[in-house]
């Protein structure tokens, strides 16, 4: 039977909770990772290895937040992500919410991108996806 | 110099799991710099017996040709302290590997007796730098390290 959203935030809520060694109540749906949670480089690391033990499921380089976009001119200019940035970024994020962002669009801006509702609906968007034999 | 903080290693099963011995003798001079009169093996070299262990494991596992670094501690529990002429073993186990890291499980023990759990995080560093750069040469994965891998084989003693 598929896990319904609240088991999957359950198990996310749990998943944070390890890997960033905050309280549960700190692991809200609008938390943003990196700036409520205090994630680090690494941490992105170790909640993606979590995620994939948590769900059995396999999290692809870049699939979850894309990588390496501030060093390409077309994505980011003057730091601030353009247009043209924006339409990739929603294509390769579809589980995140841009409506924020599209505000602002300044580069640090982007780790806003990523909250713990985003990585329910990767996980959720992931799950409903047929597997791989 | 590195400094080469296990022995020998008593177990290798590439890509899985790995144990190391390390012998610990009064004579080692940090051991008397936390407690006067009462030496015992600081908890975080423990933590490096660790990183040690599991690090060449999962530098083994593809070919040395990673920078493998250690890039987080996620849990250590201790539970005994280790004193002069115990024998500590360390067990590592991959849980995860990929081309950006690993992460490892370990149990840290004497004598059979718990001494310490211990979950890491490594990082091949070139795969996770974001446009910076690391010198070309593997810093991390010295002689001494891949020559500590060989005390894996079975050996006979040698004789005069």
């Amino acid at each position: 039977m598929a896990m319904s959203r609240d088991e999957i935030y359950t198990k996310v809520q749990a998943v944070l909770v390890d890997a960033l060694g905050v309280d549960e109540e700190e692991v809200t749906p609008n938390a943003v990772i990196r700036d409520d949670l205090g994630a680090e480089s690494i941490d992105f690391l170790d909640i993606m290895f979590r995620l994939e033990k948590a769900f059995n499921i396999k999290i692809p380089k870049g699939e979850m937040m894309p990588e390496n976009v501030a060093n390409d001119p077309n994505i980011v200019k003057d730091g601030v992500v353009t247009p043209q940035g924006i339409a990739m970024l929603k294509e390769k994020m579809p589980h995140s919410d841009f409506s924020s962002f599209e505000a602002d669009p300044k580069l640090d801006n982007m780790s806003k991108l990523f909250t713990v509702n985003a990585i329910v609906n990767y996980v959720q968007q992931k799950l409903e996806q047929p597997q791989a034999a | 110099m590195r400094w080469i903080w296990i022995d020998k290693f008593t177990e290798f099963t590439s890509k899985q799991s790995a144990t190391a011995v390390k012998n610990v003798s009064l004579a080692e001079e940090h051991l008397h710099d936390l407690y006067p009169a009462f030496p015992i093996v600081p908890n975080s070299l423990i933590v490096e017996g660790m990183a040690q262990t599991a690090g060449i494991l999962v530098g083994e596992a593809r070919n040395f040709q990673e920078k493998v670094v250690l890039a987080k501690i996620s849990k250590a529990t201790f539970h005994r302290l280790v004193r002069p002429a115990e024998t500590i073993q360390f067990a590592a186990k991959i849980e995860q590997l990929n081309e950006q890291g690993a992460s490892i499980t370990g149990t840290v023990t004497v004598n059979g007796e718990p001494v310490a759990d211990i979950e890491l995080m490594f990082s091949h560093v070139d795969q996770n730098l974001a446009g910076l750069e690391f010198p070309e040469h593997n810093f991390v994965f010295t002689e001494q390290f891949t020559e500590l891998l060989k005390t894996a084989r079975p050996s006979k003693p040698v004789m005069l």
